[in-house]
């Protein structure tokens, strides 16, 4: 049985991109099947009594070595901001290509914990900073100086004792630039160093607690409890900045969601699966309820999404075991239609993910072609038609091309950028200065105007002539003959109307990062967390691979 | 050191900040980055050509012809490179494409560059005196050397080199005797034998 891939114009909706959920073709679990079999150490911790100090943790693979560098700092708490105007971090960590030398490290203790406005390296990969949850740390240290293991309950609540506000890789404030690294057998995913940052950082969160806390008192303190550590991840707190980057990026995009798409379409595919897979199935989609009604958040939006995510959980549950039987043929096809005919978004692309738990064999060779060679697209076909532009257009945009770009409510929004932080921003146009500065962005619009230009052209017209009467219109023009290659390049809805929620995009992105528990703070920023229930350096061996659903 | 995605997002910006569309901008990008790869200055002529733009005029070509000559101003580099580009196709029948005075002429090198890649043929590029050898945005080889590249140019010649050898036919067959010093003779029964095949193709 043939199963056809679903469509790009459903699956590319916000609405639509904005219930997918971490999966095993998310970086963080990729990362970590990539680097089970390097040799993880703590290379140095110098930290004071206090937790200040530096910190250096590394993995290392026959002469390849990758070093995260820790800068722990006295921060006050009125400084401790997780905004990206923030100028000053609890830590700020790089990830150093090789084994750092002394210089090295007092180079980069000058620039790493400035963030935005250090200057960092070609030897170092990815640049990051994170703030204390006050709260968590303070309890855990407090428990574990006298003696104590924290109270598990407000552990559970927050999910981890850190928090970063960004990571920057690919060249950010003279990182270097991922041609540099991109051949590397190890980098065959998408953001694997920033990842392999991420995962480090959470071990010296636990690392530092214990040293203060023995620090406090000596004769009693306690370390934290292993099973305790796994159970906490990172928090991340998310803003706007991350949301243009999937606009700006199509082939990537594609690549993501086609390998999504792909492993969904062969699970289909799939006419009879074996006890064990079934079991892998059933178990992780039984044990993923707890990582639903332990998602916390104040958001009204989310908290209906959850809601409604368990109901549908709870009532497929109830289906899978009373009256789904495993021995029909095709049985994830069945799966797949009874869940669109029953539930909703967000408990289709939940279950899709789960279903991708028991097939390695379809999903880990989808995992090296989630990253893009997007130079080899840039050029512009310019020896092709009119006619051929109309055609793509009208072929990978027929929702975009019925919106009326004439109604105000239709382009409320527009996207720039800060002078002050030199991030991306989004505001309202008729409210606020600087929509001439506008970004591009506005795919949708611009699509729209492409086409009503074009309807005016000769159809046997080269694009060549075309350009050169129409310049303004070139940035979507290439843009239309990439898309036109990948179908799943394009967010197909309009990013600057007034019903737009700018946080799908991020979650889009953040779900294929394998984050969990989204928790929007507001229409244009979230906290995730990352790593929870991941296992430590020294388990990484040997790991549960479903280790997501069973913390 | 800047990174290449730094040189690549600045220079966008810049040229999009100088009222070039976002598309250009993005060429410019790629462009300047590509330059800068290669060791030749494109961050200091962009910055330069910017700077004069603010305070001169140039000449904007769209259609580019086997002669080109600007009328009042020197061509504009961005346009030029730009319509060089989208009109490679229609070029290669050219034997000489030739212009006169061209503003800041190094910020062409990289649209001919991937000219080059487009048509699969090297590009000759001749600045007054400064030769440049484009190959398929591979390489750039040129006898600048330690030289600034001039700001304008009197006359700019371009070639499209058909692809042929460079390499005489007895240089070739020479080499090819050497190489077949590794092939081993082959007696009746390895002719009949060790192919595969069979001798004859009437079955």
């Amino acid at each position: 049985m043939q199963v056809e891939l679903r469509n790009p114009n459903t699956i590319m909706k916000l609405s639509k991109l904005g219930s997918f959920h971490q999966s095993k073709l998310s970086f963080l679990r990729s990362f970590l099947n990539e680097f089970k079999d390097w040799e993880y150490k703590k290379d140095s911790f110098s930290l004071d009594e206090n937790g200040y100090g530096t910190a250096i943790y590394s993995f290392k693979k026959k002469d390849r070595v990758y070093s995260l560098i820790c800068f722990a700092n006295r921060i006050n708490d009125d400084e401790r901001s997780d905004r990206v105007i923030a100028t000053k971090w609890d830590a700020a960590f790089t990830l150093y290509d090789g084994v750092p030398a002394q210089h090295d490290i007092e180079r980069l203790k000058n620039e790493v914990p400035r963030q935005e406005v250090g200057r960092l390296s070609y030897k170092e990969l990815t640049l990051s900073r994170a703030n204390k949850s006050v709260r968590v740390f303070n309890h855990v240290v407090e428990s574990l100086s006298n003696g104590k293991q924290p109270n598990i309950e407000l552990l559970k609540k927050v999910g981890y004792l850190y928090r970063t506000t960004a990571v920057y890789g690919s060249g950010k404030f003279g990182l270097a630039d991922r041609f540099r690294i991109k051949n590397r057998e190890e980098i065959n995913g998408p953001f694997r160093l920033e990842m392999m940052l991420v995962y480090l950082v959470r071990q010296f969160t636990f690392d530092q607690v214990n040293h203060i806390a023995r620090f406090r008192n000596p004769k009693n303190a306690v370390n934290l409890d292993p099973k305790i550590c796994k159970k906490l991840g990172i928090g991340n707190s998310t803003g706007l900045g991350m949301a243009p980057f999937i606009v700006n990026h199509p082939t990537l995009l594609n690549n993501w969601i086609m390998s999504r798409e792909i492993a969904l379409k062969k699970i289909r595919e799939i006419k009879r699966v074996n006890p064990k897979e079934v079991e892998i199935f059933k178990r992780s989609l039984k044990n993923s309820i707890k990582n639903i009604t332990s998602w916390n958040t104040e958001s009204e939006y989310q908290q209906k999404k959850i809601d409604s995510l368990l109901k549908n959980i709870k009532k497929f549950l109830i289906f899978m075991n009373k009256k789904f039987n495993f021995e029909v043929d095709y049985p994830f096809n069945e799966i797949y239609l009874w869940l669109e005919k029953e539930t909703c978004d967000e408990s289709i692309e939940y279950v899709v993910s789960i279903m991708m738990e028991p097939f390695d064999d379809i999903v880990k060779p989808l995992i090296s072609q989630m990253s893009s060679e997007e130079d080899r697209y840039f050029n512009i076909p310019t020896d092709r038609s009119v006619k051929d532009l109309k055609n793509i257009i009208e072929k990978r945009y027929p929702d975009i091309l019925k919106i009326n770009f004439d109604k105000k409510e239709n382009y409320k929004n527009f996207w720039f950028i800060s002078k002050n932080k030199e991030e991306p921003r989004y505001a309202n146009r008729f409210e606020e200065d600087g929509s001439e500065l506008e970004q591009p962005l506005a795919i949708a619009r611009d699509i729209k105007k492409l086409h009503n230009k074009i309807l005016l052209s000769k159809d046997i017209l080269t694009i060549d002539k075309f350009l050169s009467q129409n310049s303004d219109l070139r940035h979507i023009v290439r843009r239309a003959f990439i898309i036109e290659k990948f179908p799943y390049a394009e967010i197909q809805d309009n990013t600057i109307g007034d019903k737009v929620i700018p946080i799908d995009m991020l979650r889009l992105k953040l779900s294929f990062f394998g984050a969990l528990k989204f928790d929007p703070r507001s229409d244009k920023w979230l906290r995730i967390c990352m790593f929870q229930g991941a296992p430590l350096p020294q388990e990484l061996k040997n790991f549960d691979q479903q280790w997501v659903y069973n913390f | 050191m800047k990174s290449l995605s730094e040189i690549e997002t600045t220079s966008k910006r810049a040229t999009k900040a100088m009222g070039f569309s976002w598309g250009i901008a993005e060429e410019v990008g790629k462009n300047i980055r590509l330059l800068e790869l290669f060791g030749f200055p494109g961050i200091k002529n962009l910055n330069e050509y910017y700077k004069s733009r603010r305070i001169s005029k140039f000449e904007t070509i769209n259609l580019i012809n086997e002669k080109n000559n600007s009328q009042k101003f020197p061509f504009c580099p961005i346009t030029l490179g730009v319509s060089f580009l989208d009109q490679v196709r229609n070029l290669e029948k050219f034997s000489k494409i030739i212009f006169n005075k061209i503003s800041y002429p190094l910020l062409i090198l990289p649209f001919l560059s991937r000219s080059s890649e487009i048509l699969g043929k090297k590009i000759h590029l001749k600045l007054d005196q400064h030769e440049f050898l484009l190959n398929l945005n591979v390489t750039i080889s040129s006898n600048l050397h330690h030289e600034e590249c001039p700001i304008i140019t009197n006359i700019t010649e371009i070639n499209i080199i058909e692809n042929k050898d460079n390499f005489s036919n007895d240089d070739w067959e020479n080499l090819y005797k050497i190489s077949e010093e590794t092939f081993v003779d082959e007696s009746e029964s390895l002719k009949q034998g060790a192919a595969g095949a069979g001798l004859t193709d009437n079955d």
